[in-house]
């Protein structure tokens, strides 16, 4: 349960900067995958979305793992 | 810049209460022993979360409002978040790990109780005006849930109430928060220390998403102020600030009730898990949200926007529920503390009585978003009023036998309040605020020379006034002799 709980908060961690981070490049240098000129992956949309389920995930996996001294 | 909250209720409610003996395993009253040591991995995380608050939210975009240029920002916040590190591990950490007792048993050997009791009001008082920033800052993430224009949000140019919306939305904010703490704050703790990697990660986010919108990557330029913006802070300024925002935590002493835990003084480098990701790195961050509302929406520095409109803006629900927990984790326990201090001044009042005394004034002051949008002033006024203290402190345990005065005096005469003391903080107090309302100084100047002035007027007037006098002075009614020492 705890290495499961530590999985899923890594995930969770990873999708509330990751989005952020893929926004960013794209917003600068073109679209990470797909031909140039296409629309960019991530859109703020995305963002938003992937970073809410994250949070929700993170507060719920945190609490198995995490240790409070 | 979170004043926060880490040293403990319980140590706090074993100082202000009138049970003089530890029973919370907290050691109130004695030298943390040994075994109840603890390495430096605990610091590192309770520092890194407890300096990721509400008001980091403020604090970068009013240094926008204030001109605050690239460098200023960039290399200004290193070197005031570094000596804020530097205080806190050479001085604090030193002292904690020496001394081993929190702030208000040290303060009472020399200072004697009833002068504690008067900086308990003191900081009572500066807790409830925090906390009620904090009330405003989370306060601002409730309009966003609602269609546009029902609850008007203030602009750093609001002083009052911006309309009955606002009130109840501050209201059920600060009533949340004070129930809460009615309870303890046990639980909300948790979840601050859960929040605080997430909370560091959105911070970043949002920044991250303002670059990508506005097409640069040129840190640099875009924190460079518009020709024609009005510079109120220069690069001393920003060093102070970062340097004295936590002035009553480090060179005030009150982390001593944390870091006398440390094994060793070397504990005092995780502050900069907070200096430097709390506030280095976040305050960089909430400052390019409104940059990006300037140069994009044309909105007037001067006037800002409110955190919760550009927060959602950026990175939707996950910044609402980032600012309304990095504001609610800091302020329940402030409200906690704020009413232990009330208790200790008022013995006959209840916990919950003055739990919910401190409730309503932080809703008060939260309820008015002048005290949030002058936060760059309020934290060096905080720091002014308080880090005196440590001054004496610091002269107490370095220089006292050297400059020949008495260690602990209150312990050793019995004094229940030092007149010595209550003179040397109230001087430079006056003068400092004299100087903030006279002369215009800017309040984050004032900490240092004041805590200065406080230790050197301390070793003036004790050596002036001499053993007899402190003595002489009102004897603890309890008779009781701290030191263990002859009275």
């Amino acid at each position: 349960m705890k290495t499961i709980a530590m999985v899923v908060g890594i995930l969770a961690l990873a999708g509330t900067i990751v989005p952020a981070a893929l926004f960013f490049f794209e917003s600068l240098w073109g679209p990470l995958f797909g031909a140039a000129g296409t629309a960019p992956t991530v859109s703020l949309t995305v963002v938003k979305t992937v970073m809410l389920g994250s949070a929700i995930a993170w507060f719920a996996a945190a609490p198995f793992w995490m240790k409070v001294e | 810049m979170s004043h926060e909250t880490h040293d403990g209720a319980e140590a706090v409610a074993g100082d202000v209460d009138s049970s003089f003996e530890s029973g919370t395993g907290e050691y109130e009253r004695q030298r943390v022993p040994d075994h109840a040591l603890k390495g430096p991995s605990a610091f590192w995380g309770m520092y890194a979360g407890e300096h990721t608050a509400g008001t980091e939210f403020m604090i970068g975009p009013l240094f926008v409002k204030w001109g605050a240029d690239a460098f200023g920002l960039i290399v200004g916040l290193l070197v005031g978040n570094l000596l804020a590190v530097l205080t806190w591990r050479f001085l604090t950490a030193t002292i904690a790990c020496e001394e081993r007792l929190t702030l208000y048993y040290k303060m009472e050997k020399i200072a004697g109780r009833g002068l504690v009791v008067l900086y308990n009001l003191a900081n009572g008082l500066l807790f409830c005006f925090l906390a009620g920033s904090m009330i405003t800052v989370s306060a601002t993430a409730v309009g966003p849930f609602f269609p546009p224009g029902t609850i008007e949000m203030p602009t750093f140019r609001s002083t009052l109430p911006t309309g009955p919306a606002w009130i109840v939305s501050c209201i059920a904010i600060g009533a949340a928060m004070t129930l809460v703490a009615l309870r303890g704050y046990g639980v909300v703790a948790q979840v601050g220390h859960y929040a605080a990697p997430w909370m560091m990660l959105v911070f970043v986010a949002c920044a991250l998403v303002t670059l990508g919108r506005l097409g640069t990557a040129d840190l640099w330029s875009l924190l460079t102020p518009a020709p024609g913006t009005p510079r109120t802070i220069s690069f001393l300024g920003i060093v102070c600030f970062s340097w004295f925002c936590n002035a009553a935590m480090h060179l005030g002493m009150a982390d001593l009730s944390v870091l006398r835990f440390a094994k060793r003084p070397s504990a005092g480098w995780a502050s900069a898990a907070g200096m430097f990701l709390g506030h280095y790195v976040a305050w960089i961050c909430a400052a390019l949200l409104l940059i990006y509302w300037v140069r994009r929406h044309g909105v007037d520095p001067q006037v800002g926007m409110d955190p919760g409109t550009m927060v959602n803006d950026a990175v939707g629900w996950a910044g609402l529920l980032c600012v309304i927990i990095a504001g609610w984790t800091t302020a329940n326990p402030t409200i906690y503390r704020a009413g232990l201090a009330f208790q200790g001044m008022l013995p006959g009042m209840s916990r919950t009585a003055a739990t919910l005394l401190a409730g309503a004034v932080c809703i008060a002051a939260g309820i008015f978003p002048a005290f949030a949008m002058n936060l760059l002033d309020f934290v060096g006024i905080y720091g002014t009023i308080l880090a005196p203290i440590g001054g004496i402190i610091v002269v107490d345990h370095f220089l006292a036998d050297a400059v020949g005065i008495p260690r602990d005096p209150a312990a050793r005469s019995g004094s229940a309040f030092n007149m010595v003391v209550f003179v040397s903080w109230l001087v430079p107090v006056a003068v400092a605020m004299w100087l903030y309302q006279a002369q215009g100084v800017f309040a984050s100047y004032l900490p240092l020379p004041s805590a200065i002035a406080c230790g050197l007027l301390y070793i003036v007037l004790s050596r002036f006034t001499g053993p007899a006098t402190i003595a002489g002075a009102v004897r603890n009614p309890a008779g009781r002799n701290l030191t263990g020492d002859p009275a």
